[in-house]
């Protein structure tokens, strides 16, 4: 019921890199759980409101206030590369 | 008993009386660490460095409620500067600039964090095998697993590597491993304890909660950790108690249901057997115990397969290597950069979940996959609520059998299976807490899970601490 | 052959809120600050981290919203809308999907060809993301630099019903919005800084279609006239396309400023699966009456409205009425005035004239300069009761622009009184008149231009300060009988 496409399909929206084994590989298990996960088909929930929120609360909120931001060198201190205070990434696109 | 064997509140009376120091106790405690750890490997990151100041800092914190207790904190679980790794090549060399909300309030206890512990990838798993960097052993049998994801949270408390640990549970991760490692774990009702600083799997089903050698123990750290946080939107204010107040033998009038369709799944007969043994002894001390049905708990797993992957394959899309943690060498153009990270840094598991909830959130099947299941999980919540009405406590068995052998399961499906008692928790939102109740014909723990209403904690310690007594096994150490 | 087409075009318009902190952490929003210098754990996506949502944010929301003639929603919630960028932290935006904060408003916009009213589909909240610079050139790019001062600066996205027609509607929507905006005081709405962005959608059908043509999105209008450019350009590029019989593709389209065209991104932007879900990190708004109720107390009069009421009640002019109420301050400053003034038309030329020169020429804004409404109002009176004449009046206005005096003391030290005192006056004209006999006599002999060159001489000696008026009569009453 899944077919090597709709793996292809989400693993491009994850931007997840598969070779074919791993398309096969992946195609099979998530077939496999997705089977298990159809049996939620058999309860009838035509009129049940789904849960969005695990806690009763609504209107949390906060003061427009200002905090002390981090500072730059702690933003920065995991950053694989970084110029000039940005954070640097390889060019948007190959020609 | 050994010092490492002592539980929480054996080593602040031992403080109080001065017949420990502090110092002391964290010496005992690195001097098992260096004594056992190369065969459990339930840490990471060891915390040496930091103990002097720690200890240092004890005469400031001595009114805390941990000051000078050892305390493992799992992985994915932010310490200022030192690495928070999540079990992932993605994290590998990560340290984040802040501490999460738990860990500022242990330290405000005055707590020695020892470490930082092992666990699945991302917490996604039930076996610690998940871990990018090594496997933790179970320390009653070093070739089976310690349960997951917090594995190395749950065998270090075994093992005698920390006074107790603090491991976080979606859909199972603390209480079974606390089975499989003859240990207490609790999941607190969601909302109770902050999730600010845990490194999210499934936002609207995480928590973070104790992993200790006893009932007493586990209400003392639920002291430390609960309540409100401004920081987190979804922690419930007004709710949190003295939870040490519940620890009394007293079940008389306690009605527990036991849910025929629960025991009716095929799971390990000695589990059975004990857990049934268990309840007759609940009885025998005035417990009410009648079976009660509930919608079978494989809906529960079919909608936690849904919706925690897809709230993960969101949570997992910020690993994309400009900010922090890994960045592939192959990255000639930010596309390839944000494919080969992620192909580099997750292992398996996690990118098969995060592939199953971006196909269930995706165009088109968003209806059939995420809203159903949110629905189902609607139906699950009240059927808990219904059961609730007229019983103080559900009682299941934790896990459908004893540790799993390591390398036993190759099959995602059979593994997800590990969690079925487990995981109806988390999608209704209650608390629950597994407590030892016996061992197997090879001496394998069992556990029994204690599952409450919303904010009943008080209820599940209540009873967890009588049963603790009337079985009395709670100090019995694995032998390393 | 020219089949005659309808244009039908609707805009998209992120405004950037004014709070102080950012919509989910305590970061400062200022603008300008040194790269990522304004960032935290929580704005910069760190693993762990979780959203507050700002209190004020939804203030200005549901302000926004009751501003645009909206439906409050009762219950709006947040949802993660998921994509991968380099300036996108979380790789999700934090946005409102299927229950935004307001919807079913609409405006009315005043063109040269009349009055519309412009719909509005909704107007949700979400939060900004960083800011992506190329290094090196756009086309020979050696890597991108990513700077997350301005991820979580709240924003709100209002969408318009595809109601508008030519270009210069969309122009007029635009314009007015942002007007509505300062008013409420809710966005610096300025397209150069970025704090308000506009998209438009755009759509040809041929007279009389019932059905939607296929649109274009275009992006990348910096400017209001870049959006009216950007319009008219691609209105004859889908007409041209149309009378060849070729269909107009759907796609993006980002305007290019330098060659005057909308330039296709096909290619670059494939159709984007949001994978929209529930923000679980959140927990719903509940809106009830007593906070709308406390939110439209805060919205003061509406350009629009001020506009008609300074026609209709005061009596002014559209073109007055328009350049006072085009600036929320320049209208503020001239309802201040009048409240201790009572000839508004006169008051107008005012403003229009000498205030917006000088402001202009000093580059501020009408509360900044040293002329305060009190001020002016005192100085109108004062021409009004020919204590200073009007040319000195203007001398008057510089002095008190300048210095933040008052009109009494600046006319009291410069001794710039008008002489309206009829013995200081007759001594005056006396003088000039024996001084011109030349003068004099053209005016016996009937040449009436000569008064005026005898009230010159006045005015000269008195270096402007005689009043003309007088003056005048006085010749006339002397050297015309």
């Amino acid at each position: 019921m899944i077919d090597k496409k709709d793996v292809e399909y989400a693993a491009g929206l994850a931007q997840l890199k598969l070779d074919e084994e791993e398309k096969e590989k992946y195609t099979e298990q998530i077939g496999e759980i997705l089977n298990y996960v159809d049996k939620l088909s058999e309860l009838d929930t035509d009129d049940v409101v789904p849960t969005a929120y695990t806690v009763p609360m609504k209107n949390v909120l906060r003061k427009d206030e200002v905090k002390e931001s981090l500072p730059r060198e702690k933003s920065l201190a995991n950053a694989p590369d970084e110029k000039d205070g940005h954070f640097r990434a390889p060019k948007i696109m190959s020609d | 008993m050994n010092i490492y064997d002592l539980t929480i509140h054996e080593l602040k009376e031992k403080i109080a009386a001065g017949e420990l120091t502090p110092a002391e106790i964290k010496k005992a405690y690195s001097d098992r660490i260096n004594e056992v750890e190369d065969r459990v490997k339930s840490y990471i990151t060891i915390i040496d460095e930091l103990a002097g100041d720690e200890l240092a800092d004890y005469e400031n914190k001595k009114e805390g409620l941990l000051a000078g207790i050892p305390i493992a904190v799992k992985d994915n679980m932010s310490t200022d500067g030192i690495k928070t790794s999540c079990g992932s090549k993605m994290l590998e060399n990560y340290k984040p600039p802040y501490d999460a909300a738990v860990v500022e309030k242990l330290n405000e206890a005055g707590a020695v964090i020892m470490g930082k512990t092992n666990m699945d990838e991302f917490a996604m798993g039930s076996s610690t095998e998940n871990s990018a960097f090594f496997v933790t052993h179970n320390p009653w049998n070093l070739n089976h697993a310690p349960g997951g994801s917090s594995g190395g949270s749950a065998a270090a408390v075994a093992a005698g590597e920390c006074a107790a640990a603090l491991g976080s549970d979606t859909g199972g991760s603390i209480r079974q491993p606390a089975s499989y490692c003859g240990v207490v774990g609790l999941k607190p009702t969601y909302g109770m304890v902050s999730r600010y600083g845990l490194v999210a799997f499934a936002s609207s089903l995480d928590q973070i909660g104790p992993i200790t050698k006893d009932v007493e123990d586990s209400a003392i750290l639920m002291n430390v950790i609960a309540g409100h946080d401004p920081q987190d939107s979804t922690s419930i204010a007004g709710k949190k108690e003295d939870y040490t107040k519940y620890l009394k033998e007293d079940v008389s009038g306690m009605k527990i249901g036991i849910p025929e369709e629960y025991f009716n799944l095929e799971f390990d007969e000695e589990v059975k057997a004990s857990v049934l043994a268990a309840v007759e002894k609940l009885k025998e001390a005035g417990a009410e115990v009648e079976t009660v049905h509930m919608t079978d708990a494989s809906y529960a797993l079919a909608a936690y397969y849904v919706i925690a992957p897809a709230e993960a394959s969101s949570n997992l899309a910020r690993y994309d290597g400009v900010r922090y943690g890994l960045r592939s060498e192959q990255a000639a153009d930010v596309s390839e950069m944000f494919t080969n990270t992620r192909h580099e840094g997750f292992g398996d598991e996690v990118k098969r979940r995060i592939m199953i909830g971006t196909y269930a959130l995706s165009s088109g099947y968003y209806d059939a996959y995420y809203l159903k299941a949110q629905k189902v999980r609607t139906l699950i919540k009240d059927d808990f609520d219904r059961i609730f009405n007229d019983f103080d406590l559900i009682l299941t068995p934790t896990a459908p059998s004893t540790a799993i052998e390591l390398e036993s399961k190759s099959d995602p499906l059979e593994m997800y299976h590990t969690d079925i008692f487990t995981v109806p928790v988390n999608i209704a939102g209650v608390p629950a807490m597994s407590v030892p109740c016996g061992f197997d014909s090879n001496e394998m723990p069992i556990g029994l899970q204690l599952i409450g209403p919303h904010f009943g904690e008080g209820k599940i310690i209540q009873a967890a601490y009588t049963l603790e007594k009337l079985l009395n096994i709670s100090e019995k150490r694995a032998e390393l | 052959m020219t089949t005659k087409y309808e244009t039908v075009i609707g805009l998209e318009v992120h405004v950037q809120l004014n709070t102080d902190s950012k919509i989910f952490c305590g970061c400062s929003t200022e603008f300008g600050k040194e790269p990522n210098e304004n960032t935290c754990p929580v704005c910069l996506g760190l693993p762990g981290t979780l959203p507050v949502l700002n209190k004020k944010v939804v203030d200005y929301a549901i302000m926004a919203g009751l501003a645009l003639n909206c439906d409050i929603a009762e219950y709006s919630k947040f949802d993660r809308k998921n994509y991968f960028y380099p300036d996108l932290p979380k790789a999700y935006q934090i946005s409102q999907f299927d229950l935004p904060v307001a919807e079913n408003g609409e405006i009315e916009i005043e063109t040269e060809a009349g009055l519309f009213n412009i719909g509005v589909t909704r107007v949700h909240l979400e939060e900004d993301a960083g800011k992506l610079i190329h290094e090196g050139s756009i086309d020979k790019s050696k890597g991108s630099l990513v700077d997350y001062n301005r991820t979580g600066v709240p924003l709100i996205e209002i969408v318009s019903e595809p109601d508008m027609r030519t270009p210069a509607q969309a122009k007029a929507y635009l314009t007015e919005l942002k007007m509505i905006m300062e008013y409420l005081d809710i966005s610096d709405c300025n397209m150069e800084e970025g704090s308000l962005r506009c998209d438009a959608n755009v759509s040809l059908r041929p007279v009389g279609q019932e059905e939607f043509g296929i649109k274009a999105e275009l992006k990348n209008m910096n400017s209001f006239s870049a959006v009216e450019k950007g319009l008219e350009y691609e209105v004859k590029r889908q007409q041209k396309l149309l009378d060849e019989g070729k269909k107009v593709v759907q796609e993006t389209r980002t305007w290019d400023e330098s060659l005057n065209k909308t330039i296709s991104m096909r290619g670059k932007e494939e159709a984007h699966d949001y994978r929209y879900f529930p923000e679980p990190d959140l927990v719903p708004l509940e809106i009830d009456a007593a906070w709308k109720e406390e939110m439209r107390k805060e919205i003061p009069e509406l350009p629009r409205e001020k506009y008609k009421r300074f026609i209709s009640e005061l009596g002014l002019p559209e073109y007055d009425a328009g350049v006072l109420t085009g600036d929320k301050d320049l209208a503020v400053f001239f309802e201040e005035v009048l409240s201790d003034y009572d000839d508004p038309k006169n008051l107008s030329n005012w403003m229009m004239g000498e205030f917006l020169r000088l402001l202009n020429e000093n580059g501020q804004a009408p509360f900044e300069s040293g002329v305060s409404p009190i001020n002016l109002a005192k100085m109108l009176k004062m021409i009004d009761q020919d204590i200073i004449s009007g040319k000195i009046a203007k001398k008057v206005f510089e002095k008190m622009y300048n210095s933040g005096s008052d009109p009494e003391t600046i006319v009291e030290e410069e001794g710039l009184k008008q002489i309206s005192d009829e013995d200081e006056l007759e001594n005056m004209v006396d003088g000039i008149i024996a001084d011109n006999p030349d003068a004099v006599e053209d005016v016996q002999n009937g040449k009436d231009r000569a008064i005026g060159f005898l009230v010159g001489q006045v005015m000269k000696e008195t270096r402007g300060k005689a009043n003309p008026g007088l003056v005048n009569q006085m010749l006339r009453d002397k050297l015309m009988d």
